[in-house]
């Protein structure tokens, strides 16, 4: 397996060259698609022996000593730099192989990604079984993001899982705007991309900042150099604290953390099928992957620590409250998903990597199947989202109502499901870790509240209460046939299960599983400061309780406004319709955001407005820039002709005069050379003569 | 009694009527019978002197003399066969190969 385990990215990328170039080649060639059944066999065949591979090499991996389960294989040497400087004063071969590296911590994102995917493929065969013109298309870009996402969790260097990074931004960008005739579809992808654009510029900076520190990419020797220049943390702000936030804020950017979380709603104007894997399952969780891989440096940056906790659980809190009053339901699944990204986030902010990578997997099967779920309805209903005309299709759609509703209750944390495990992980931890506080777990519980409340309204409204659909719609309702509604089930399968892979402590059966299993990859981070408060497992117990009893609260309140007394929550509307209307429109984040740096109005608007810079860069591009180009140039051709008239009146006259000088002596002088032996014999003699008489005139 | 300006007087006529030829003359062996002739007034010279400071390596010139005449007179023929049968003439106004 160890010499293997570089496959599992190759076979979506020929997955992706067969269904891509073989549809291309065969449009262009005959103007037919490729039939659909051999695009669905490629793409969900290869990322079916994907997920084979990555579950045996799960299994070798675990025949070993938890210290040896690394795996590095350099596929080869991909960037032969120039040796340069490191901060330390030592030079550092800038050398960049492409690499891949597996260990606890990638082997349960290869699982999640191909486990979650390769379903995902499977419902897509389904979901977009009308699509004629986009069937090979789509599925060509979703195993291109499928190599893409494998090799950003396989890398064994950070520019490696940069090309990952930016590969999956790509396809995210493609998918979202799949529906090419749709402008909304292409300006959510634009927006998209654009504002992860943001957080990759932190992330390269951050990048060459390590390579400036540490002489290396590489994450062993990058985590080996942090361990030897900083034994302790950074107490100071200084270069590990910057390379963190910069790292952090492209996390932001992919994860959809505040301030850049304002993409991820309007992604979902992408087919259900790549908000399921893209925007909820696998790439969002990118960001979450990074920073618990790069934890030997967060957890020398604790100034960032915090910082990145706040962000987590401020934007759990925004996006629950966000998601509490959308009638999109997709909208409400998006919210959902960036309030549980801030969760994981906040998990990694009081240094328990460990649970927000727990949350990460089993939120990646719970979410995943929310969203194929919401696919089921929208596809029963023609595409219709708006919540407010949905209600009562349980009795239509019985197994996506029963799965979506085990992946609600996991969500929301009923004990025994798999969010349930996950989420008060993340609470006892932001209790109990040196690094937590109360307020961070006083803040969680309401967002588990929240999260309760808003997901039962998402199924109330749906599948519950009067029918509100139109008639023709009513009409044509049926349940999605099995190659959708058989994932559904695995997912559910999945959602209730999983969690018991990381079982707490304090049910007595032993300490943590998936912990346990995750420590070698943490084995870099800091852990000298102090063990977490070893409070009882009697207090722990007792907060979760309090976490489940919140929940029911949600769930209670969910059930009384948005199944039995209806009017109480329109009157509450209305009571505070001031507060409702700015919750609705999303805490006018987006226009703020318009406002100030896209469209440009008044005041700021003028300032910042990006029409007016612009404008302003582009006046300055064209004046300055181009000018000093054009400058340059012009000033090149004075000198150059400066040197010219140098060259042609000075240097070549003086070689001229020389020709020209000896053509004047010889010209006079040939007219001596005649030929003729006796005019020499003369010249003899007329010069014997005058030899003679002149010594004969000195008297000699 | 004729004494060493008789041979000197006699010597330099000679020389110039040899000079005279060499420079006037348009045939090519009468120039090389003037060297001739230059050649022998300078004998003439020599033997003189040997005879007024009675010391024989003044013969012994002329005698050397004699031989390089001898021998230059073979060359110079030669070279004007050669360039006779090259330009069919012997005439020096119309041999200027060497002209610049």
């Amino acid at each position: 397996m160890r010499n293997y385990f570089w496959l599992i990215p190759l076979f979506p990328l020929l997955g992706f060259i067969l269904n891509g170039g073989f549809g291309l080649w065969q449009v262009a060639r005959t103007g037919n698609r490729p039939a659909k059944p051999f695009v669905y066999c490629v793409a969900c065949g290869s990322i079916l022996l994907s997920l084979l591979l990555s579950l045996s090499c799960f299994i070798a991996l675990l025949q070993l000593d938890p210290h040896d389960r690394v795996w590095e294989f350099e596929l080869f040497r991909w960037i032969h730099g120039p040796a340069l400087q490191t901060v330390t004063g030592d030079l550092a071969n800038f050398h960049v192989s492409w690499g891949f590296q597996l260990d606890p911590l990638s082997v349960v994102m290869i699982l999640v990604v191909t486990g979650v995917g390769f379903l995902i493929h499977v419902y897509s065969i389904g979901y977009m079984a009308d699509e004629e013109e986009g069937f090979y298309r789509f599925f060509a870009y979703m195993n291109l993001f499928m190599f893409m996402m494998l090799t950003l969790v396989l890398a064994n260097n950070y520019l490696l899982m940069f090309v990952g990074w930016e590969g999956v931004g790509l396809c995210s960008y493609l998918l979202i705007g799949y529906y090419i005739d749709k402008k909304s579809a292409g300006d959510a992808a634009k927006k998209a991309f654009v504002v992860n654009r943001i957080g990759d510029f932190a992330f390269i900076i951050g990048m060459l900042m390590i390579f400036t520190y540490f002489g290396s990419l590489d994450f062993t020797e990058v985590f080996e150099g942090v361990e030897e220049m900083f034994p302790t943390p950074e107490t100071l702000w200084g270069p590990l604290c910057w390379i963190a936030l910069l790292l952090f804020i492209g996390a932001a950017g992919k994860s959809a953390q505040i301030p850049l979380f304002v993409w991820l709603p309007d992604a979902m104007e992408g087919p259900t099928p790549v908000s399921a894997l893209i925007h909820a399952a696998t790439m969002v969780t990118a960001g979450v992957y990074m920073v618990a891989r790069s934890s030997a440096i967060y957890s020398r940056a604790p100034d960032v620590l915090f910082i990145v906790a706040v962000v987590g659980i401020c934007t759990a809190l925004l996006a629950a409250s966000i998601a509490m009053f959308q009638n999109d339901i997709k909208r409400v699944l998006a919210y959902s998903t960036v309030s549980q990204l801030g969760y994981m986030f906040a998990a990694l902010g009081v240094g328990a990597a460990a649970a927000g990578i727990f949350h990460l997997m089993t939120h990646a099967f719970f979410k995943a199947l929310l969203f194929l779920g919401s696919g089921s309805v929208i596809a029963a209903l023609h595409h219709e989202q708006d919540m407010r005309k949905m209600g009562g299709l349980k009795k239509y759609l019985p197994r996506t109502w029963w799965t979506m509703g085990i992946a609600t209750l996991a969500i929301a944390g009923v004990p025994g499901l798999a969010g349930f495990f996950s989420k008060d992980e993340i609470l006892w931890r932001s209790f109990s870790n040196p690094e937590g506080h109360l307020v961070f777990w006083l803040v969680g519980v309401l967002v588990a509240g929240m999260t309760a409340f808003y997901m039962m309204r998402m199924m109330f409204l749906t599948f519950h209460g009067e029918e509100r659909l139109s008639p023709e719609v009513a009409s044509h309702v049926h349940e999605s046939p099995s190659v959708m509604t058989v994932p559904l089930v695995i997912l559910a399968v999945g959602s209730v299960f999983v969690g018991y892979l990381g079982l707490p402590a304090w049910l007595g059966l032993g300490p943590n599983v998936f912990e346990q299993f995750l420590e070698p990859a943490f084995e870099t981070s800091y852990h000298g400061a102090g063990e977490s408060v070893h409070a009882a497992h009697s207090t722990e117990i007792l907060l979760t309780l309090v976490s489940v009893a919140v929940a029911g609260l949600g769930i209670y309140l969910a059930y009384q406004f948005f199944l039995k007394h209806k009017e109480k929550a329109a009157r509450l509307r209305e009571r505070f319709s001031g507060l409702h209307s700015i919750i609705y429109n999303k805490y006018y984040v987006d226009e703020a955001y318009d406002f100030l740096f896209v469209s440009g109005g008044t005041g700021w608007g003028r300032f910042f407005g990006a029409k007016n810079w612009g404008r302003f860069l582009s006046a300055f591009d064209n004046n300055v820039v181009d000018g000093a180009v054009n400058n340059s140039a012009s000033m090149t051709k004075f000198v150059a002709w400066v040197s010219g008239l140098v060259d042609i009146h000075f240097v070549d006259r003086m070689v001229n005069l020389v020709a020209e000088t000896f053509e004047f002596f010889s010209t006079v002088l040939r007219k001596i050379q005649t030929g003729l032996v006796q005019r020499y014999a003369l010249f003899f003699v007329i010069g014997i003569i005058l030899v003679i008489s002149f010594y004969l005139y000195m008297g000699v | 009694m004729v004494d060493i300006t008789h041979y000197l007087v006699l010597s330099t006529i000679v020389f110039s009527i040899g000079v005279v030829g060499v420079l006037t003359r348009r045939n090519v062996i009468i120039i090389l019978m003037s060297i001739e002739l230059m050649l022998n007034s300078v004998n003439l010279n020599l033997v003189a002197f040997s005879d007024r400071l009675q010391d024989p390596s003044g013969q012994v010139f002329a005698v050397f003399v004699i031989t390089v005449a001898a021998a230059e007179a073979a060359v110079g023929l030669g070279i004007i066969i050669a360039l006779f049968r090259n330009k069919a003439t012997v005439n020096v106004d119309e041999i200027d190969l060497m002209r610049g």
